[in-house]
């Protein structure tokens, strides 16, 4: 994989929110990480450990508070013009919630065309047609889909018509904001299906947010553990499995039932327990972020932030055990 | 082993401008006293009418349970109780936790006196009494510093915690049978692991029944005794838990059990998908509910309903795949199946 060139390149990213008069919401603070062409980073944690606000900074949906997003080389955050407008063609996001972020009032061939005809992509209204067949079909759907309405449609084909709306540019890049975390186990698998069967097809790179590792695990090439608005590790998904180094995503994994229930109740006696819930991000601990729910902590971890370290090749972990 | 409940042929219906949408169609299982039973299935499918209906909360105009429902509670009929009857029921008989904690709990009140609102009905306990019950009731739920937080209200609570509010509620009065629908739904998965161990061992340390709704097998592989699969207001196979898991009978109870990656399973795999949507519970088809989206459906699943196939003790699947009838034209087809066929003659 890491012969393929760099589509994108984080590097000390924060976004930080006001929150009220004086306090300030960090919501991502610090975070290093690249992603090459054709690969799927998977983003895991837990909820509001702040991983849609770093996806979002990164397709600079959002302003950066500090660091550098670099696609191709380039500086997102301060493309204009032109560049701005090829960047959000290249780059295209799948929203978490199929029900909120299709417009209700447009058709399905509206809503896949919008982006078709903001970047002049179809010469005629005929070929505008065929291309919004084209893809309703790639994602499953069929013609007679195209002139109805969204409320006309499941959580799962809604979901399809948002992919198909972000294909229909021909982006490069897709940011999936937990595609599949509304639908049920049986719609889920179709989605997932769907999107591993695109970025075959057609090179897609992929920045796949969830907080359900085992999804998480099988569509990603290497995975991103965030902890707080920090990277607590980051490595290939079969490594972060085999030999999770980071105490959190010990625990994380831990958690994940397997559902098996000889090899459930072997897992239970010896599972890993997270005490408390993840502190705020308004004035996050000192030192490392992990150290209230982690049995390891020692002094250092009060006084020091752990650096992410690449502990083996491809493997980073920012703990000071390691 | 003794029953603490028996449902049986359940059936509610909402009456709704667009029709009776049929969202329990004739519903039967047993809660094994001290035992806990799991309710598996997909969104809409009827675990939570059915456990309102336990709970006594289908309420007209528009709910109806209809007649020729039963649901014995040790024996007893409760859908003939009257108003006391139900509410002598309701908290100290059996207690419900919610799925969404946060609308659930009253926002006005301090937790502590929604614990003690309890205690102070049914244990005939004064306030004071009430309130260092309920202190105690937040220790055992594993709240930190329960004597600060009694006085606290839930939105000074996080998700995880306001669970363990709803379910030291639920403890409080010490309940015969606890139901919890989908208690872990909205929370991580760290959050989730606590919850369910918290549950898992007042079950234990009560010998409480517990009825757990979850749409998420893994979830109750170590919890539950029994697991009763739904499908569109039915059952479409129950068992033992090692019988489900292990031995799957149903197309859709196996594709259930194969469309969720496994942490140990190849990367980029194709997962078994379910194509299609489950059917319109105002309009059901007259045949098997699943057929719509079968890849083993045959022309007699398109038009009647099939029966319960038993598999030995009280493992039964409901699909024609099994039935003696069936076998030559399975041969026929040559299609491959991922389970045996056929199941034990009629005990
Ligand atoms: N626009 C905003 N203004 C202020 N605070 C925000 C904003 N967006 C997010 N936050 C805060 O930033 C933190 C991170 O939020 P974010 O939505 O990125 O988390 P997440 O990891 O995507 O969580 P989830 O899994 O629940 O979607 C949270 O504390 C959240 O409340
Ligand atoms: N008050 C109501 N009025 C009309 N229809 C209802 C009502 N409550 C439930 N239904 C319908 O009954 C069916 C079963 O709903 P139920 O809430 O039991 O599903 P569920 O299995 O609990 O799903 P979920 O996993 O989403 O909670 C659904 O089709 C639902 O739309
Ligand atoms: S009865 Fe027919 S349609 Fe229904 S699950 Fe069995 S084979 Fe499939
Ligand atoms: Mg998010
Ligand atoms: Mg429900």
């Amino acid at each position: 994989m890491s012969e393929k060139p760099v589509v994108l390149e984080v590097s000390h990213l924060k976004k930080y929110f006001k929150a009220g008069a004086n306090a300030v919401l960090k919501a991502v603070d610090d975070v290093t990480f690249n992603i090459h062409e054709g690969e799927t980073l998977g983003l895991v944690g837990e909820s509001g450990c702040g991983k849609t606000t770093c996806g979002r900074t990164c397709i600079a949906l959002y302003d950066k508070t500090d660091g550098m997003v670099k696609y191709k080389g380039q500086d997102v955050h301060t493309l204009k013009g032109k560049e701005l407008k090829a960047f959000r063609k290249d780059a295209q996001m799948i929203f978490q919630d199929p029900y909120a972020s299709l417009n209700p009032r447009m058709t399905v061939a509206d809503i896949i065309a919008e982006g078709i005809d903001i970047h002049g992509l179809a010469a005629n209204h005929k070929e505008r047609t065929e291309k919004v067949y084209h893809y309703l079909d790639l994602v499953g759907l069929n013609k007679e889909h195209a002139n109805r309405f969204v409320h006309e449609f499941s959580g799962g084909q809604r979901q399809r018509i948002g992919i198909a709306r972000a294909l229909a540019v021909e982006p490069k890049f897709i940011m999936c904001d937990e595609p599949i975390s509304a639908l049920d186990v049986s719609i889920q698998a179709q989605i997932v299906n769907l999107l591993i069967r695109l970025q075959k097809d057609m090179g897609l790179t992929y920045l796949f947010v969830a907080h359900d590792l085992s999804m998480v695990k099988h569509i990603s090439d290497r995975i991103a553990v965030m902890y707080l608005g920090v990277v607590a590790e980051l490595t290939t998904s079969a490594e972060l499995y085999d030999h999770p180094l980071h105490p959190y995503t010990q625990a994380l994994l831990s958690a994940i039932p397997i559902p098996d229930p000889e090899i459930e109740r072997k897992r239970s006696a010896n599972r890993i327990k997270l005490e408390g819930d993840v502190p705020s991000p308004i004035n996050p601990p000192a030192g490392c972020r992990f150290k209230g729910r982690c049995k390891y902590a020692t002094e250092l971890c009060d006084k020091q932030v752990p650096e992410l370290k690449e502990v083996s090749p491809g493997h980073f972990v920012a703990c000071h055990l390691y | 082993m003794e029953n603490i409940l028996e449902v049986k042929d359940l059936r509610v219906s909402y009456h709704t401008y667009a029709g009776e949408v049929q969202s329990v169609r004739g519903v039967s299982f047993n809660v094994e006293r001290g035992e806990a039973l799991a309710i598996v299935g997909e969104s809409g499918c009827g675990k939570s009418v059915t456990v309102r209906a336990v709970m006594g909360l289908i309420k007209g105009p528009t709910g109806e349970v209809k007649p020729g429902s039963s649901i014995l509670y040790n024996g007893e009929e409760i859908l003939n109780y009257n108003k006391k009857q139900w509410s002598a029921y309701r908290g100290a008989e059996a207690a419900i936790i919610f799925q969404d904690a946060l609308t659930a709990l009253n926002p006005t009140m301090t937790v502590g006196k929604q614990i003690a609102e309890n205690l102070i009905i049914h244990k005939n306990l004064n306030k004071q009494e009430a309130l260092a019950e309920a202190t105690e009731m937040l220790r055992v739920v594993g709240i930190p510093e329960p004597e600060k937080r009694v006085k606290q209200y839930p939105h000074e609570f996080s998700g995880g915690m306001r669970q363990r509010v709803m379910i030291a509620i639920a403890f409080a009065c010490d309940p015969k049978l606890l139901i919890a629908d989908e208690p872990t739904t909205a929370l991580d998965v760290t959050i989730q692991a606590q919850i369910l161990d918290v549950i898992s061992d007042l079950q234990k340390q009560h010998g409480t029944s517990v009825i757990l709704i979850t749409h998420d097998l893994g979830v109750v592989a170590n919890i539950a005794k029994h697991i009763v699969v739904m499908y569109s207001g039915m059952i479409i196979e129950k068992g033992l838990c090692e019988e489900i898991f292990y031995q799957p009978k149903h197309p859709y109870t196996w594709s259930l059990l194969n469309a969720v990656p496994r942490l140990d399973l190849e990367n980029k795999q194709d997962l078994v998908a379910i194509e299609g949507t489950p059917p319109d519970l105002i309009a059901p088809p007259k045949g098997c509910p699943f057929s719509t989206r079968c890849k083993y459906c045959m022309n007699i699943c398109n038009e009647r309903m099939p029966e319960f196939t038993s598999f030995g003790g009280e493992h039964k699947a409901a699909c024609w795949l099994h039935h003696p009838m069936a076998a030559n034209s399975i041969k026929e087809s040559g299609l491959e199946f991922p389970f045996e066929l056929g199941g034990v003659e009629n005990e």
